[in-house]
């Protein structure tokens, strides 16, 4: 064999392997097509793409599928809120419910300070297993067990841990409500709560379901259930179970006057502004109130109160609100 | 060569320190907690009220179910509150409280020492007392006895198999009942052949306690079918599967019980109890429990009333010693560690264990260098590296795939890494949510 | 009283940590040192330390400057990267050659995938198969072996000869019958490691005592050099019977080319092998017959590191399909 007879018998098997993988894949390709409804692909479009599984699906794409399939009346997109799920109808000619966006909210406030630990965990570094192991590190066995398996699967970056009280923080902003953190706390500590005008909110941040004085001995700031925010409450939004108080967001009406009777600080306000001066009613409270904060990392309570303000000042108005909340789906 | 199972397994160290120490009563507590959930399935439905007298041996608990026993009081006293207690299992759990006064027993307990060899029950009668007697397995598991007694339709068991292998390191609390109670062991191993109609029997024992298996050569000469086959030390042979495979080498297939191969599998202490129950009446309210620990300064075996308080048995061994990091309830292996001290003992706790500060840590993760040791451990032959892979990355579908329901949570792929990465924790991880996934996938 | 520790069972844990893995296999290495400086005096000594220090050295800088973690070398398993790099060069080397080499083993083929357990070929063969490929005349010529009372100091001045694979193949190429080709030395020879090669291939009985060290110690398991080296001794001996002028008998096969050093220390290495005892015989056995046809069929006259590093290329798949009998699984009808 010459060089010109190896060049030739090179160029000539190289293009024949080259047509023959050719025959084989546009056989292939019409072999194994899968027709599929074209809305799917445009209701695709139109969803975030985040594949978080916040509405109960895998992913997108079948989130697209059940819509074009089933119709949209139950489903719901979290991440993409009421604009996508318009979007979505539009594509598909039907009409979307609207419905208000939710957020995630920490229901326990069981700082190291408040909420002695009382053993020490020494295994592998994750919420489930410990709770399938135990109580956890405090007397209270219902409590967050901070190894964070909610920042973890947060897929928005809405949610961290706060080094000082050893407690998950959500960044509203960032939040979807996407039901992740809600679904891997295996203390279901995490509950999803609508948004609230001006993203107020008030929540009972305690789930202990322990009789008072059991609940009162493993954390300060735990809910004893004296039902004294229950007596108070003029709009009946205060349920009372198994010694726990548990505000209906739907039915408050954001007048505080629960956060001011709680006797131990379980009853949280979120965005709210800043009390101007002592409020006259429930000096008594108050003055409990402030000695657990100061007993409880200084830091702490000002940084609460610090993010609360900076959280009053960037919310000024509700439109400037949404359109923020706009321009983050789109970017 | 002796017989043992065939895939994996481990030797950790025994540390039987307690293996020549007589059992021994300890002295009733002043009070005693009784946690309604001892066994099993459902808890047990609460019958007294506060204020009521009880006598040892009086049901103050009843059955909840088809897997439930019934809990008795193990001592007389007065029920003087309910509470919940967190027990074993980490959580509250509803408990009775007893204070104690005397040590009067209800009056159908045959409380003499002599020995009954002679069974006048029918199986079915047999049964129902191990029902009534509220006995479940003391191996560990805490299965309601009765249940393993009656033989499912359309299976045949052909043979008993007495688990006396013991082969957690440390506890010996099964090893001193079969010297000191031998005889009446055997009566119970009879009585369990009659309920379920077989004609065999088996009791697997590791070599490391040979003074038992003469005993038990020796005695069983005098019980017709009962035979004792010393085997291997290897851990974990106290497990059904591997103790079938080790003594009549049948393999149970993946997810059934041991029926499925003509085998019936009970504890030695069980079949103490289900003696205790049938010839004497006396429901299980009193087991043999070690207390043991290298720092401990008397390991001892005691027989405990159920309920008492772990402190009073860690007191009448000496007191707990000043370097302890971790109290164990249960075998290293596989037990579970107690949150303090006061955790009552139930019908299932075989043995307390003090672990000293230093032993009670776990080392530092390190990357897994894929030594395939956790491989070549594993008796029931599964991939624990990669079922912890697919645990940390939530593929659950796969790892179901690969057998994780198999595992038995022995614990050995995570005694074996060299990089002590928590295997073992992940690998339950996976199981707890996979075992969620199949149950709604049923519904 | 303290707080309790509170931990998932098991609560005991064994005796073995990665630290002491790895310097089981460093100690199982000492005998073939020993021998190595023997026979090629302060070359060997020289070319393992900077191969040594080096590798560990490498590793450190990575970790300390570039992911910013915590360093790893104390594990041993750079030390042993670089050793096991050592001895798959010849003892003349040049000591820049050397960091080269070490670079690669270090820096690309185990940091960059991830570090320890993470990569995916045997570091130190890929250190030595890249020099192999880009130095092949520094790499190539072997130092003579010298009893360390006739020269003491010989390192980059070294008498130099062929290995003799090398001369097989030279003589095979070239038609000329194996049992007239010249300078082969005896089998006794070749087993106490009288002869040309890298610093650590050439002792075939300081191996086997490491390969017995590593099993009384429970290191390592049985069925990879087994298989390796059963593999090679049954398919060269019938090559052998075949055509005897041709193919060369087993013994030699076994005993030249880094065979025991391979399938002992270089073929064994966790990361890179098969994880359940069916997959490491699959890999052994391959192993052995891509060895085989490598040197008797190839450019190369000797094959183990190429073969080794193809089968590290497999092993995912020879995990995949290789799975463990699991306890209770039906019988397949």
């Amino acid at each position: 064999m010459n060089e010109n007879e190896v060049i030739i018998a090179t160029i000539i098997t190289i293009s024949s392997i080259g047509i023959l993988a050719a025959v084989i894949l546009y056989w292939a390709s019409q072999k194994f097509k899968v027709i599929e409804d074209p809305r799917i692909d445009e209701v695709d479009e139109a969803l975030p793409a985040a594949n978080c599984g916040g509405c109960g699906y895998a992913g997108c794409r079948n989130f697209a599928e059940a819509c074009v399939k089933d119709g949209i009346d139950d489903l719901f997109c979290p991440v993409g809120g009421n604009e996508t799920m318009q979007a979505v109808a539009k594509v598909l000619g039907l009409t979307a419910s609207e419905k208000e966006r939710e957020i995630a909210v920490v229901r326990c406030s069981g700082s190291p300070t408040h909420r002695p630990r009382t053993n020490a965990y020494d295994g592998a570094e994750n919420c489930t297993i410990v709770a399938s192991l135990y109580s956890g590190e405090t007397g209270c066995q219902y409590g967050c067990l901070g190894l964070g398996e909610c920042v973890e699967v947060c897929n928005f970056d809405a949610i961290h841990m706060n080094p000082i009280t050893n407690l998950p923080e959500v960044t509203e902003d960032n939040c979807t409500g996407c039901n992740a953190c809600v679904a891997i706390c295996p203390k279901d500590i995490i509950e999803l709560r609508p948004i609230g005008k001006k993203s107020r909110k008030i929540y009972v941040s305690c789930i202990n379901e322990d009789k008072g004085g059991a609940a009162k001995k493993a954390c300060a700031v735990a809910c004893i259930g004296c039902s004294k925010c229950f007596k108070v409450c003029a709009f009946e939004a205060i349920t009372m179970n198994n010694f726990l108080a548990y505000i209906d967001p739907n039915a408050c009406k954001l007048c505080r006057k629960c956060v001011d009777v709680c006797p131990t600080g379980a009853i949280h306000e979120l965005n709210f502004p800043p009390r101007k001066a002592k409020p006259a009613t429930a000096g008594g409270t108050t003055a409990v109130k402030k000695a657990v904060a100061k007993k409880a990392e200084p830091k702490e309570g000002i940084n609460l109160i610090e993010t609360a303000k900076k959280a009053a000042e960037k919310k000024g108005t509700d439109s400037k609100e949404e359109k923020k909340d706009n321009d983050n789906k789109e970017s | 060569m002796l017989k043992t199972f065939s895939k994996g397994g481990i030797h950790p160290p025994e540390n039987k320190l307690t293996a020549n120490k007589q059992i021994e009563m300890l002295a009733l507590p002043k009070t005693v907690v009784v946690p309604v959930a001892q066994h099993i399935g459902a808890p047990a439905k609460i019958i007294v009220k506060r204020g009521d007298m009880v006598k040892a041996g009086q049901i103050i608990a009843e059955s909840g179910g088809f897997i439930s026993a019934n809990i008795h009081s193990p001592v007389s006293g007065k029920v003087t509150k309910f509470d919940k207690i967190i027990d074993t299992s980490g959580y509250k759990k509803d408990t009775v409280i007893i204070e104690v006064e005397g040590d009067e027993w209800v009056d159908t307990i045959d409380k003499s020492d002599t020995l009954i060899k002679e069974i006048s029950l029918s199986p079915e009668e047999i049964v129902k007392r191990v029902n009534d007697s509220g006995v479940v397995g003391l191996g560990g598991a805490t299965f309601p006895s009765y249940v393993k007694l009656m033989v499912p339709k359309g299976k045949k068991a052909d043979v008993l198999i007495l688990n006396g292998v013991e082969c957690e390191p440390y506890l010996t609390s099964d090893h001193r009942l079969m010297l000191e109670k031998g005889e009446e062991m055997l009566v119970g191993v009879k009585i369990i052949m009659k309920a379920i109609n077989v004609n065999k029997a088996i009791i697997g024992i590791e070599n490391n306690k040979k003074d038992a298996i003469e005993h038990l050569t020796t005695l069983c000469q005098g019980y017709d079918g009962i035979t004792v086959v010393p085997l291997k030390v290897k851990y974990p042979q106290g497990g059904e599967k591997q103790l079938i495979k080790a003594t009549i080498n049948r393999e149970i297939p993946s997810g059934a019980l041991p029926i499925e191969v003509g085998a019936v599998v009970q504890n030695v202490g069980t079949a103490f109890a289900v003696y205790e129950a049938v010839q004497k009446n006396k429901p299980l309210f009193e087991r043999v429990i070690t207390i043991t620990g290298k720092s401990l300064k008397n390991p001892s075996n005691f027989l405990v009333r159920v309920g008492t308080a772990t402190s009073n048995l860690i007191e009448a061994a000496g007191g707990l010693p000043e370097d302890t990091g971790k109290i164990i309830s249960g075998g290293p292996m596989m037990g579970k560690a107690l949150l303090n001290d006061q955790s009552p003992v139930t019908k299932g706790t075989s043995g307390i264990l003090i672990m000293p500060e230093v032993e009670s840590q776990r080392r530092k993760m390190l990357p897994c260098i894929r030594c395939a040791k956790c491989v070549s451990v594993c008796p029931m032959g599964l991939e624990p590296f990669l079922l912890m892979t697919y645990s940390v990355k939530k593929e659950y579908e796969r790892e179901e795939k690969e057998r994780v329901m198999d595992c038995i949570e022995c614990g050995s792929c995570s005694y074996v890494c060299p990089s002590d990465r928590p295997l073992l924790d992940y690998i339950r991880l996976g199981k707890s949510e996979i075992g969620k996934i199949i149950r709604s996938r049923k519904a | 009283m303290n707080k309790l520790f509170v931990s998932p069972s098991p609560h005991v844990y064994g005796k073995q940590s990665v630290k002491g893995l790895m310097y089981g296999v460093l100690i199982a290495l000492i005998p073939t040192m020993l021998v190595s400086i023997y026979f090629f005096g302060m070359g060997a000594l020289i070319v393992t330390l900077s191969s040594v220090l080096s590798a560990v050295a490498f590793e450190y800088l990575i970790t300390r400057f570039i992911l910013k973690s915590e360093s790893t070398i104390m594990d041993g398993s750079a030390a042993l990267t670089g050793l096991l790099l050592a001895f798959n060069v010849p003892s003349n080397l040049p000591l820049w050659i050397i960091l080269i080499g070490s670079f690669v083993a270090i820096a690309v083929s185990k940091m960059s995938f991830g570090g320890l357990g993470n990569n995916i070929f045997n570091p130190a063969l890929v250190g030595r198969v890249f020099l192999l490929i880009s130095f092949p005349v520094q790499m190539t010529s072997w130092p003579k072996p010298i009893a360390i009372t006739e020269k003491m100091l010989p390192y980059l001045d070294a008498e130099t000869g062929a290995t003799p694979l090398a001369l097989v193949k030279e003589g095979v190429r070239n038609g000329v019958k194996l049992s007239e080709i010249q300078g082969i030395p005896s089998n006794m020879d070749m087993f106490i490691g009288n002869m040309g090669g890298s610093l650590g291939e050439v002792a075939a009985i300081a191996l086997i005592l490491g390969l017995v060290y590593m099993l009384v110690r429970k290191i390592i398991t049985w069925h990879i050099p087994v298989s390796i080296l059963g593999t090679i001794a049954i398919f060269s001996g019938l090559m052998h019977l075949g055509n005897p002028d041709k193919f060369t008998d087993p013994v030699f096969n076994m005993l030249t080319g880094g065979v025991l050093l391979g399938a002992i220390f270089m073929a064994t290495d966790y990361v890179t092998s098969p994880m359940s005892t069916k997959g490491m015989l699959i890999y052994g056995v391959s192993i052995g017959v891509l060895t085989v046809v490598i040197r008797a069929f190839g450019a190369f006259p000797e094959g183990v590191s190429f073969a080794i590093l193809i089968m590290n290329a497999f092993v995912p798949l020879i995990n995949m399909y290789s799975k463990p009998k699991r306890f209770g699984e039906k019988q397949k009808k």
